[in-house]
């Protein structure tokens, strides 16, 4: 390097600095106002609302994300998501307490919430060790087998998984003397771990892990012969997305105080799958605003139909119209459509060329 | 380094063949390239050249036949285990992140042969590889396009491209596959640049079909034709012989 081109580089560090904020400074404003009302909701929602519709979101949010984290980074379509969060819940009524106390073990939670993300980190990595040596169709074919499979064996193992019947009345520790079933405590550890899943997806887009893994998905021949083992990388990705997956079924089923094959079923599996590509695959936050969508309407689709004067069993019939009506228009979900919403109006409308 | 052996040949193929099918696309190749040499390999289309680099670095597993890179037996090894062993390539149709900026393309080429493969931190700007990764954009004219996307670069940027990351991370050996395909003239000098001053215990194998470039940065030529080496020779001897004239550069008009 000549001293000309050293002086050229140094200038443009300089330059790149000072067009550098404080990262405070860098969060978008849609970010500070998303976060201050979710921060100041229970002031003015009904403990249905924080309870029933946003706990539900930020939970069904981050076993979504964990889908975004394999399929947006990755490539991997995987059905197995949901499955991953039933194993974490089923660990947690089984070493933790029950009211099936035959085969609860009663052991304190700071061992069994580790426990049970543990033993969903090692299960998924068993998936994901199998589900990689495919592509596309098969890898769905594949976890798709792998969450029928565990649904039947839940529903019939009656030794560990107490079958058809599952757990109930399993409850989250009294942390700090705090119900933290009760709608208030509840909203904010969701809200909590939902911020966390969220910013540390949206931290590992750039890391080194998840930027890999993107090239991974892009071109795996060429990650190969850049010295990747690829196979390695899509075995850690699942291994990885075990953690959110697992988290939001340990919530899950404290929000509902029991878990039963009918919470690791094909439909909620299929369901997750609905959630992420109807929100969005491309970034972190179309978890989140599909999980919303799919609670809004399954909660309120027989209300809406009953206020119609329709009969309010069509109900399914409106949550498929809703989310036919977004894969149709979009090819991102519904952060396709902001992004198409956001280009139009950043374009001149006689010229249709780009604003400055 | 597991066996590997500096004083041994960076490369040596022996009795290597390829078939796909009743295909025959290499059979029984013997090639021996001695460490820090520069060779070219020329051939006209379909004879084996571009088979020649899978087979090395693991794409395609050879049918037959034994691969030694520094004198350690890499014939079963998977791509990955040669890559992080310092053998590099580019590719003739371009495999890049196109999806990507320049810089994160040479960021994961240097990433792939580090130990920070699976960090889940990402990288500060004083960051020893994202140093490097600077030094290899700004190596081959790309300092100013560093930010763009890969898809809106030129067919000769994405060129240029390629060849930074197969400069990443120490290699010992580089396979390029027709690197001059498609450049103008000015980017063609450039390559030649770059090739000829590279540091002299890097060697590589070169093919091209740009005889002026290929002659100009090897010291040693081997002419393939319907998988078999055809002949070999110093680029002086190739030029003149007229066998290789008249199968390669066209006959009588030469």
């Amino acid at each position: 390097m000549t001293m000309e081109d050293f002086t050229r580089k140094i200038d443009a560090s300089i330059a790149s600095r000072q067009g550098k904020k404080m990262w405070i400074e860098r969060i978008p404003a849609g970010y500070w106002i998303v976060g201050f009302i979710l921060l100041i909701m229970p002031s003015f929602a009904s403990d249905f609302v924080l309870f029933q519709i946003f706990g539900w979101t930020f939970i069904l949010g981050m076993i979504a994300t964990s889908l975004m984290f394999l399929a947006g980074y990755g490539g991997m379509v995987s059905l197995a998501q949901m499955t991953f969060a039933g194993v974490a819940g089923y660990m947690v009524a089984i070493f933790g307490d029950s009211a099936i106390d035959t085969i609860s073990q009663g052991w304190p939670w700071w061992v069994v919430v580790p426990l049970a993300l543990l033993i969903t980190i090692l299960f998924a990595t068993a998936i994901g060790w199998l589900a990689v040596r495919t592509e596309g169709i098969y890898t769905i074919m594949i976890t798709l087998a792998i969450a029928a499979a565990f649904f039947y064996f839940t529903r019939q193992n009656y030794d560990i998984f107490n079958g058809f019947q599952g757990f109930n009345s399993v409850f989250p520790p009294r942390l700090f003397g705090v119900n933290w079933r009760q709608p208030l405590p509840f909203y904010y550890m969701t809200l909590m771990w939902a911020v966390i899943t969220f910013l540390v997806a949206l931290y590992l887009s750039r890391a080194p892990f998840g930027l890999a893994l993107q090239g991974v998905r892009d071109n795996p021949r060429r990650m190969a012969a850049l010295g990747f083992n690829v196979t390695a990388h899509r075995v850690a990705a699942y291994a990885f997305s075990a953690i959110p997956a697992g988290l939001g079924g340990i919530m899950l089923t404290w929000q509902s105080a029991q878990i039963s094959p009918g919470t690791v079923s094909i439909q909620p599996a299929i369901d997750i799958l609905i959630i992420a590509v109807v929100g969005g695959l491309r970034h972190p936050v179309g978890a989140f605003v599909g999980a919303f969508l799919y609670v809004l309407l399954k909660t309120f689709a027989v209300d809406v139909l009953i206020a119609l004067g329709l009969s309010g069993d069509r109900f399914q019939l409106l949550i498929g119209l809703g989310f036919l009506i977004v894969v149709y228009i979009s090819d991102d979900g519904l952060l396709g459509i902001w992004e198409k919403l956001r280009a139009s109006r950043n374009r001149d409308p006689l010229t249709g060329e780009r604003r400055g | 380094m597991n066996g590997a052996n500096e004083s041994a040949n960076a490369l040596e193929l022996h009795g290597l063949s390829k078939r796909f099918g009743a295909l025959s696309a290499l059979s029984d190749i013997k090639l021996s390239v001695g460490p820090g040499e520069r060779r070219a390999v020329l051939g006209s289309n379909g004879a084996g050249k571009t088979t020649l680099f899978n087979c090395i670095t693991g794409d395609f597993p050879p049918s037959e036949g034994s691969i030694r890179f520094f004198g350690e037996d890499i014939t079963k090894f998977p791509p990955h285990e040669r890559i992080r062993r310092g053998l590099r390539r580019t590719y003739q149709i371009s495999l890049l992140f196109t999806g990507l900026s320049v810089i994160d393309n040479v960021y994961l080429s240097c990433l792939g042969v580090s130990r920070g493969r699976f960090s889940f931190i990402r990288p500060r700007r004083s960051d020893a590889l994202v140093a490097t990764a600077e030094e290899l954009t700004e190596r081959v004219n790309l300092w100013d396009v560093r930010d763009t996307i890969v898809s809106d670069l030129s067919y000769g940027q994405q060129r240029q491209l390629e060849i930074a990351m197969a400069l990443s991370g120490a290699p010992r050996f580089i396979l390029f596959d027709e690197p001059a395909a498609g450049l103008s003239p000015t980017e063609r000098r450039e390559l030649v640049d770059i090739l000829t001053n590279l540091p002299s215990h890097m060697g590589y194998i070169i093919i091209e079909h740009d005889m002026d470039v290929a002659l100009r940065v090897s010291d040693y030529v081997t002419m393939m034709h319907n998988g078999r080496i055809f002949k070999e020779g110093k680029p002086a001897e190739i030029e003149e012989d007229p066998e290789v004239q008249a199968l390669y550069l066209g006959g009588d008009d030469h």
